[in-house]
């Protein structure tokens, strides 16, 4: 591989893998406060995407929806937190798992009815820049969409350290016993991290159809690529996070250009396996799973 | 000892009668005791022994690429194959037919239990939810993966033999095969529980870190328990091959989506970690789910998202743990003021 094309892959990779590390980091929070592992995280994603592709199709220019998607998107968490998550919240942690993974299967056939089968993308119509004889190109969109990440990821940090709201949601996570008995109302705090993160979510997809392209089937490897990140890099740490969802977004552009695109998907479910498997050696042979 | 009796010979009598009396829906019975042996199976490793996962759709996989592999490599040319795919024309004699899927059975089953081995020993080192979500991805990977093999028709499928007219109805022959398979699995189970190895799975349910403390060998005895779930699960891919006649990697070999989760949610609508429950579970799901089918033109798929965040939420018991909790005195539990806990003898 000539340097400069893998130099194209790996800045590619690192543009796409902001998003992902935002979708990661709305996963780990919501992990993190409530101890659910939120299987419609992808589905969040793509429906944002298809906020973004209905408003470039009703004339609007589709970054707008950076700012619509999320706004829809915190609605919807908050009616599927009080329709659903809340009954869920302090069950075992599998019930969680298979209530949003409900929620998912009934977002994803949603989508399917309503916008139909076929795959969609939001056209931006910004250029691209080429370097060294066109071989390294960057699609402005690319470079507008890693920022657009960074501060909605900048933002959130932002809110969770100074806001009152986000201390009662850092309080709450760490114990959420306590939190109750100084008077916070988890319930709320709940509510609001599960929205948070679906309107962060909501803003990564809208990113997504812009970027790449978009279906209501492609929502899972959304949500796997959000679980690997977290369990790379553990809660609560943004740095770990940004790492781990840009080296992915690289790793996976670099498998994506050796193996072909049509073992992407593979690729990405295999690496789950790969990672899971090297954690639980590592943890087993310090025995770290015993409680 | 009577009402057991009676019981018994009841599910046997309505096998049998069931699909004489329903002739139209012979193939939907057929999947109705397939959904039976999709839950029980699930409740080897789920509700016994509290390893959740969502990976067993790759054994019914595995096993239905050996059997029509089998029929394909004993009997046809490939060209051949392929034309007769279209065609129709030739088709294997009764003998032919059935020789080729149990033969298929048994490479299948050999292969299930290999697999299931080589990755049990692997995944189920892990614990609670990382297993879950392991298995989840197992599912969709391999099903991608079955998607990029050229020998087995990629990702645009392949085709099993056509039934010989010599055998009689199609239909009948799979409801009563997958009748049997079920009540050979209930049975099997039914003793397997009774057993030393049916109190270790619970144990390492309840609590691993004591079950491994205890000296009980928790590794061995979980691959055990998944490599029981495939081989039913095997016999259970190799027939629906044949019923299915069509094999597609992503939709009838290894649907995680559908039969993947579903074999989860009828244990949990049953009641998991109990005998009755999913079998119970499974033939309510299964008309609940045909009933969608018939009267939700295209919104089927949508109402089954509702159903299984309603059974989750609604029924985390189970309709025989409800009815456990309910009358506790029926199934041989006695009630002291102290006990709060409902684990106890089975059904």
């Amino acid at each position: 591989m000539a340097p400069p094309l893998a130099l194209q892959l790996v800045v590619n990779g690192f543009l796409v893998g902001a998003i992902f590390a935002l979708c990661a980091y709305g996963m780990a929070l919501v992990w993190g406060v409530m101890n659910i592992i939120n299987i419609a995280q992808g589905e969040f994603v793509i429906l944002g995407g298809f906020i973004a592709v209905v408003l470039a199709e009703s004339g609007i220019h589709p970054l707008s929806a950076i700012f619509v998607a999320p706004i829809v998107l915190f609605c919807l968490g908050l009616v599927i937190y009080y329709a659903v998550i809340r009954y869920v919240v302090d069950k075992d942690i599998f019930v969680s798992l298979l209530a949003t993974f409900g929620i998912s299967i009934l977002l994803q056939q949603l989508m399917n009815q309503i916008f139909g089968a076929d795959i969609r993308r939001a056209p931006h119509g910004l250029g691209t820049w080429s370097y060294f004889d066109g071989i390294v190109t960057i699609e402005q969109i690319k470079l507008v969409s890693a920022v657009v990440a960074i501060t909605v990821a900048i933002t959130l940090v932002m809110f969770l350290k100074r806001s009152r709201l986000g201390q009662a949601i850092r309080a709450t996570a760490q114990n959420a016993r306590a939190a109750r008995i100084m008077g916070i109302d988890t319930g709320l705090v709940y509510a609001a991290t599960y929205a948070l993160n679906a309107a962060v979510c909501g803003a990564g997809g809208a990113l997504v159809a812009m970027v790449w392209s978009i279906e209501p089937y492609l929502g899972l490897i959304f949500t796997i690529r959000s679980f690997m990140i977290v369990v790379t890099a553990g809660l609560g740490n943004l740095a770990g996070v940004v790492v781990a969802g840009t080296g992915l977004g690289a790793l996976e552009n670099m498998a994506g250009f050796i193996l072909g695109t049509e073992f992407q998907i593979a690729f990405v479910f295999g690496l789950l396996i790969v990672i899971l498997v090297g954690r639980s050696t590592l943890l087993g042979r310090k025995r770290l799973y015993l409680k | 000892m009577i009402r057991n009796f009676l019981l018994y010979s009841g599910v046997v009598l309505i096998g049998i009668f069931l699909p004489l009396v329903f002739p139209t829906y012979q193939t939907q019975i057929a999947y109705m005791w397939l959904m039976v042996v999709f839950a029980l199976t699930w409740d080897v490793v789920g509700g016994r022994m509290g390893y959740n996962s969502f990976g067993n759709i790759v054994f019914f996989g595995i096993g239905m690429y050996a059997a029509a592999m089998v029929q394909k490599e004993l009997y046809f040319d490939i060209g051949e194959f392929e034309v007769i795919a279209d065609a129709a024309t030739t088709r294997l004699t009764s003998a032919q037919y059935l020789g080729g899927l149990a033969l298929g059975m048994g490479l299948g089953m050999v292969l299930c239990v290999t697999a299931a081995l080589a990755l049990g020993s692997v995944l189920l080192s892990m614990r609670g939810h990382y297993f879950a979500i392991c298995t989840l991805g197992l599912g969709v990977a391999v099903g991608e993966a079955a998607g990029g093999i050229e020998y087995i028709g990629a990702g645009s499928g392949m085709t099993a033999p056509l039934f010989p007219d010599a055998l009689g109805d199609k239909g009948l022959f799979f409801s009563y095969f997958y009748f049997s398979l079920a009540a050979v699995t209930f049975l099997c189970l039914h003793w397997l529980y009774s057993t030393r190895f049916g109190l270790a799975i619970n144990a390492i349910r309840d609590d691993e870190d004591t079950a491994e403390a205890m000296g009980l060998p928790t590794t061995r005895y979980k691959t055990i328990a998944w490599c029981i779930s495939a081989f039913f699960l095997s016999f259970a891919g190799a027939a629906f091959g044949h019923l299915n006649l069509f094999i597609d990697p992503l939709d009838v070999a290894f649907p995680g989506a559908t039969f993947g989760v579903w074999m989860v949610l009828m244990a949990i609508l049953g009641g998991k970690g109990t005998m009755w429950g999913p079998v119970v579970g499974a033939v309510v799901f299964h008309i609940t789910q045909e009933f969608f089918w018939i009267t939700l033109f295209g919104w089927q798929r949508v109402a089954m998202g509702v159903l299984i965040v309603v059974i989750v939420v609604a029924f985390p018991l189970g309709i025989l743990g409800w009815v456990r909790e309910r009358w506790p005195e029926s199934f041989g539990e006695t009630i002291t003021a102290a006990a709060t806990d409902d684990e106890g003898s089975e059904a």
